[in-house]
């Protein structure tokens, strides 16, 4: 099926190529395109019939005529995998892109992956220590979970992503997380950032790195996650690793998705994004988790830049509806010189539940958790009301609230970019950054826990 | 022309045939790996299959196959306690076939064929059995007593009955005509099963939750929508419904969402207890899972799979409760196969029948006389997911037309922390008027008036906020300061609730009603109190009023109560003397 080459092409539109008078055709086929000058395209089928075959070309059709040569080769996109990918990196359409051998295959793994059955799954419940005070305390990580950060153009995530990559442990284990870093459109000077970061700490070696940039083809960006995650199952379901995918820009990801989209003329949903990017999307978020009889997990950190800082936005929107939780970052934050800038109120670890508590991080944490929170809601609720009626009109409670807004920021958000704090620091900053509030007004706090923590009951 | 043709086109997962014979909504095998797929649409000679498996490497030539039956559910003992994916594969089985990871091209019975049932008979030789008349009873969890029906549309004389070990395929009862009759029935989904009659409901669905019960009831055989953003409490408010709603049969639908949401349920279900039965829940609850990243033709029917199953126990004289979570990645399903069909689209991209489908799913709620003359319900529970959280969009729209009840949740409220987060104020219900003698009767002769007077002084409170933005709350008169504590109060001690919370997420109504008479006593005191010359301040601080609102956490509260109040009333009046 695979030898003969195709010279049919009738149409030629955006990423796609439209050709006829071909043998059956699978559906998702890949496909090598055969330039005049000899260079070679990847495509993958996206409609196939008797009377014609239309072609997704992730390299753009730039330089494709009607007398481009097309060829099928028989099988769905796979991946070759093995223990050999840890430590390389490579491109977008998975060849090495770091000047070394091609990967040597244990198996090879069709990248779209196959739904894990729901009744296979275990409940994540495994405490990630990031090292950050607001992530640990207020949006804790779990791993097996899917935690995507909501950020915008100009904000440090790609900071705050490293930094959880560097620290990232389990509590009171010395296991190792591989990362599965996936880049989609980002400028060469981010990678060069993150590339550098991962060299300096050593953390390159336990790394797999799929690198598509600004300017590679937007549409291999389409495959560029499903090949990082498809590593990532390998990794963590046959050879019992415990991977943290990190992968940006999901913002560039779902531009690719539109194009396509566009191209085919499809009906657009929302702002011309495809009304198939929920259950696309789901296709990659779904493929974190943990497994029965298996040891290995897959925890995500997709990184997405909010276009206009517009949380109702599909692509924020449709990402929330599908992963558990959101960290979002606050401009605001980050123009008062807080880093990390993130903004714990419309942040969420839908999963904290199932991992905070005595013994895992520690008894005080969810009365801590909801005390900070609470306070700190209100302390910013306040600085409206401070605005227009003055601090003189606060009574002594709204006082020290407000007062406490501002501390939370400064003392319990802001921390170094190598700054680790274990969650016992994290939790007795709290109780610190708490003791100027009145024991009257800390209504969240179990009479407990202030008896064991609280500063003044310590010696 | 024949049952066998071939693949002409394959796009996604919409896969046309030609040559073949068919009819709408046959079942057709597809490609040789035999992939399960249903005619949804007909163009001379083509026939558009909607596949319910992933079709890539399919190609066009391979055969196609109808079986000539329509998309149908298996209906007998077996079915509580298990988990189906949208067209009804068990998925215990599914992963002892194919391992943790869901492949393609492996079918799989509902429920066990081989397992022995006891079935008993309640009707002899020589009896004349009608259509939908239970012939028999199987006890198939400890609580649920499974009967066994004559099929819609048969019925004769009983020739041959008998009682005994059997498993769901044994013919238990033949009648005069020769009718052979299993304990398994088969059903198709997208044909609602026939009952005698549709009575109005008149019996509240308790559920536990005060925000629900209290201020918006649902009725059994009623209808509600829980639209909201991500994040704001649909899940939590769907698994408490499955978990305390006081229905005997839960159908609970995972529709393209979240597979460790599904994880949960099944982790947790079987260690919770029915507050009503005192049982394991898992006895009577069936869950269908048809995830986000599970193929959405399955997701499209696995709502259709689960009414039919919920119907199949209403005919048994039971009230179900039906969740489906979420009725919008249900609907964004319809979009995604009408735009492989190239359709003219509608709103948004939806289907122009968009509408009609939605009204036509909960058209199937209802309290309905059974064929056998019982009484059963089905109450069905959507969630709803609009983008952006703007419910002006299609899928909302078209079910607030449709549903009585409306549980709008708030970005707000769940960004407070103030769970439920459903909105007091724009959320409402169209039962009180058919369940106020319910209440009267089993609850209080008042409870209507202060259901109403409650709900009034949450109105004023929003009025009263839109002042205190602009003054503070000092420039606001005693009296109306007094009823913002009052609303305050009603907010977070009784409309508030944690969903996870061992002994507060499940409420009975008579505690409900002992709650809100609290605070309407406290109103009343402090009012007096105030009148003669106490402080709001202390009146609101007195130690019994919040040891009656941390009360509520411990276990037996409806028993303290009354003394706790009476203790409040007391040292409300104290404050005067104070003074
Ligand atoms: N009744 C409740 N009690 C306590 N916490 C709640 C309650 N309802 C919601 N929450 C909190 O809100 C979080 C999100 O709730 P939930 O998962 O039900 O949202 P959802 O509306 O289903 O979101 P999505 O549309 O993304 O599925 C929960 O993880 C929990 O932390
Ligand atoms: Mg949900």
């Amino acid at each position: 099926m695979s030898g003969k080459e195709y010279r049919t092409i009738t149409d030629v539109k955006g990423p796609l190529v439209f050709l006829n008078k071909t043998e059956p055709v699978a559906f998702g086929e890949i496909v090598q395109l055969r330039m005049s000058d000899g260079s070679m395209k990847n495509g993958q089928v996206l409609d196939t019939s008797n009377e014609i075959v239309v072609v997704q070309v992730f390299e753009g059709t730039a330089g494709i005529n009607l007398s481009t040569g097309v060829k099928f080769m028989g099988d769905v996109f796979k991946l070759p995998v093995s223990e050999g990918l840890i430590g390389r990196i490579l491109d977008g359409a998975g060849r090495p892109r770091d000047g070394g051998p091609e990967i040597v295959a244990d198996q090879k793994d069709d990248i779209i992956g196959a739904a894990i059955n729901p009744f296979s799954r275990q409940s994540p419940h495994d405490f990630i220590q990031t090292g950050v005070s607001a992530i640990d305390c207020c949006t804790t990580l779990v791993r097996g979970q899917k935690l995507p950060i909501f950020s915008a153009s100009g904000l440090p995530h790609n900071d705050i992503a490293l930094q959880i990559a560097r620290q990232a442990s389990l509590k009171g284990s010395d296991e190792e997380f591989i990362v599965v870093f996936c880049a989609m459109g980002i400028t060469a000077e981010e990678y060069n950032y993150f590339r550098t970061d991962l060299e300096r700490t050593g953390a390159l070696e336990n790394a797999v790195l799929f690198v598509n940039l600004a300017d590679d083809p937007a549409v291999e960006r389409i495959i560029t996650p499903r090949l990082a995650l498809t590593a990532a199952e390998y990794l963590a379901f046959e050879r019992d690793y415990h991977v943290l995918v990190i992968y940006t820009d999901m913002t560039n990801y779902c531009d690719a998705l539109r194009q396509i989209g566009a191209a085919r003329e499809e009906v657009p949903g929302r702002r011309g994004y495809p009304g198939y990017m929920y259950t696309d999307l789901a296709m990659l978020y779904e493929r974190a988790g943990i497994v029965k009889g298996k040891k290995g997990s897959i925890t995500q950190f997709p990184i997405l830049t909010m276009p206009g800082d517009d949380i109702t936005h599909p692509i924020p929107d449709l990402s929330g509806y599908i992963t558990e939780g959101q960290i979002v970052i606050s401009r605001e934050l980050h123009q008062q010189g807080i880093y990390p800038p993130i903004n714990v109120l419309p942040s969420l670890s839908r999963l904290m539940g199932s991992c905070i508590g005595e013994e895992t991080t520690r008894e005080d944490h969810k009365s801590v958790s909801d005390q900070m929170y609470a306070a700190y809601a209100q302390g910013r609720e306040l600085r409206g009301l401070v605005a227009i009626v003055g601090e003189d009109a606060l009574n002594e409670r709204d006082k020290q609230l407000l007062d406490f807004s501002a501390v939370f920021e400064d003392k319990f958000l802001r921390q170094g970019r190598d700054e680790d704090r274990t969650i016992e620091e994290t939790l007795d900053l709290c109780w610190n950054l708490l003791s100027a509030i009145d024991l009257k007004y800390l209504v969240r706090l179990d009479q407990k826990w202030i008896e064991k923590y609280h500063p003044d009951n310590r010696e | 022309m024949s049952d066998e043709g071939t693949i002409f086109r394959v796009s996604g997962p919409v896969v046309t045939a030609i040559g073949m014979e068919a009819g709408m909504y046959d079942v057709v095998r597809v490609g040789n790996e035999g992939l399960m797929g249903e005619v949804i649409e007909l163009h001379g000679d083509k026939a558009v299959i909607q596949v319910y498996e992933d079709t890539s490497g399919i190609r066009p030539g391979e055969p196609v196959r109808n079986t000539r039956e329509t998309l149908s559910v298996a209906l007998g003992p077996g079915l509580l306690t298990q988990i189906y994916d949208g067209i009804q594969r068990p998925l215990p089985t599914l992963e002892e076939v194919m391992g943790v990871f869901i492949t393609r091209g492996v079918d799989a019975d509902a429920f066990d064929l081989e397992r022995k049932w006891t079935f008993e008979a309640t009707v002899a030789v020589g009896d004349e059995v009608g259509s939908g008349q239970v012939i028999g009873t199987v006890q198939e969890t400890e609580t649920i007593v499974h009967k066994i029906m004559v099929p819609p549309g048969k019925g004769g004389i009983i020739k041959s009955i008998e009682s005994g070990d059997f498993n769901v395929t044994h013919t238990v009862c033949t009648l005069e005509d020769g009718t052979e009759m299993q304990m398994m029935q088969k059903w198709p989904v997208r044909t609602p099963r026939p009952y005698q009659q549709k009575y109005a409901p008149d019996t509240p669905l308790v559920t536990g939750m005060r925000i629900l019960d209290f201020l918006f009831p649902l009725a059994k055989g009623g209808t509600a929508g829980i639209p909201g953003p991500f994040g704001s409490g649909k899940t939590v408010t769907q698994q408490s419904l499955a978990k305390y709603s006081d229905a005997q049969i839960v159908v609970y639908i995972g529709c393209g969402e979240r597979g460790n949401e599904m994880t949960e349920v099944l982790d947790e279900f079987p260690h919770l207890i029915d507050p009503n039965t005192g049982k394991p829940l898992m006895n009577r609850t069936v869950m269908i899972a048809n995830t986000s990243n599970m193929p959405v033709a399955a997701r499209e029917a696995s709502v259709y799979t689960g009414i039919t199953i919920a119907e199949y126990f209403r005919d048994m004289g039971y009230d179900v409760a039906l969740m489906a979570d979420s009725t919008s990645r249900w609907a964004e399903a319809m979009r995604e196969i009408s735009s492989r069909l190239e359709e003219m689209p509608g709103e948004e991209g939806y289907p122009a029948y968009l509408s009609s489908r939605i009204a036509e799913f909960y058209e199937r709620a209802g309290r309905v006389q059974t064929l056998d003359g019982d009484d059963g319900s089905i109450t069905v529970i959507g969630a709803v997911s609009p983008p952006g959280g703007d419910i002006s969009e299609p899928v909302s729209q078209g079910t607030l037309r449709i549903v009585k009840v409306f549980w709008g949740l708030d970005a707000g409220l769940a960004r407070q922390r103030h769970f439920p987060a459903i909105n007091w104020l724009n959320s409402y219900s169209l039962y009180p008027q058919s369940l106020n003698q319910w209440f009267r009767d089993n609850i209080a002769q008042d409870f209507p008036e202060i259901r109403t007077e409650i709900s009034g002084l949450l109105q004023v409170e929003s009025e009263l906020q839109e002042i205190v933005q602009l003054v503070g709350s000092d420039a606001l008169p005693i009296d109306q300061q007094l009823t913002l504590e009052v609303a305050r109060m009603i907010r977070e001690y009784f409309l508030q609730q944690n969903g996870f919370h061992e002994v507060d997420a499940f409420c009975s109504i008579e505690q409900q009603y002992a709650m809100v008479k609290a605070i309407l006593t406290f109103q009343e005191s402090a009012k007096n109190a105030i009148a003669a010359g106490a402080q709001l301040d202390d009146v609101v601080n007195v130690p019994a009023r919040s040891n009656l609102i941390r009360a509520r956490f411990e276990k037996g509260y409806i028993d303290v109560i009354g003394e706790m109040v009476e203790k409040m009333v007391e040292e409300i009046a104290a404050t005067v003397e104070e003074n």
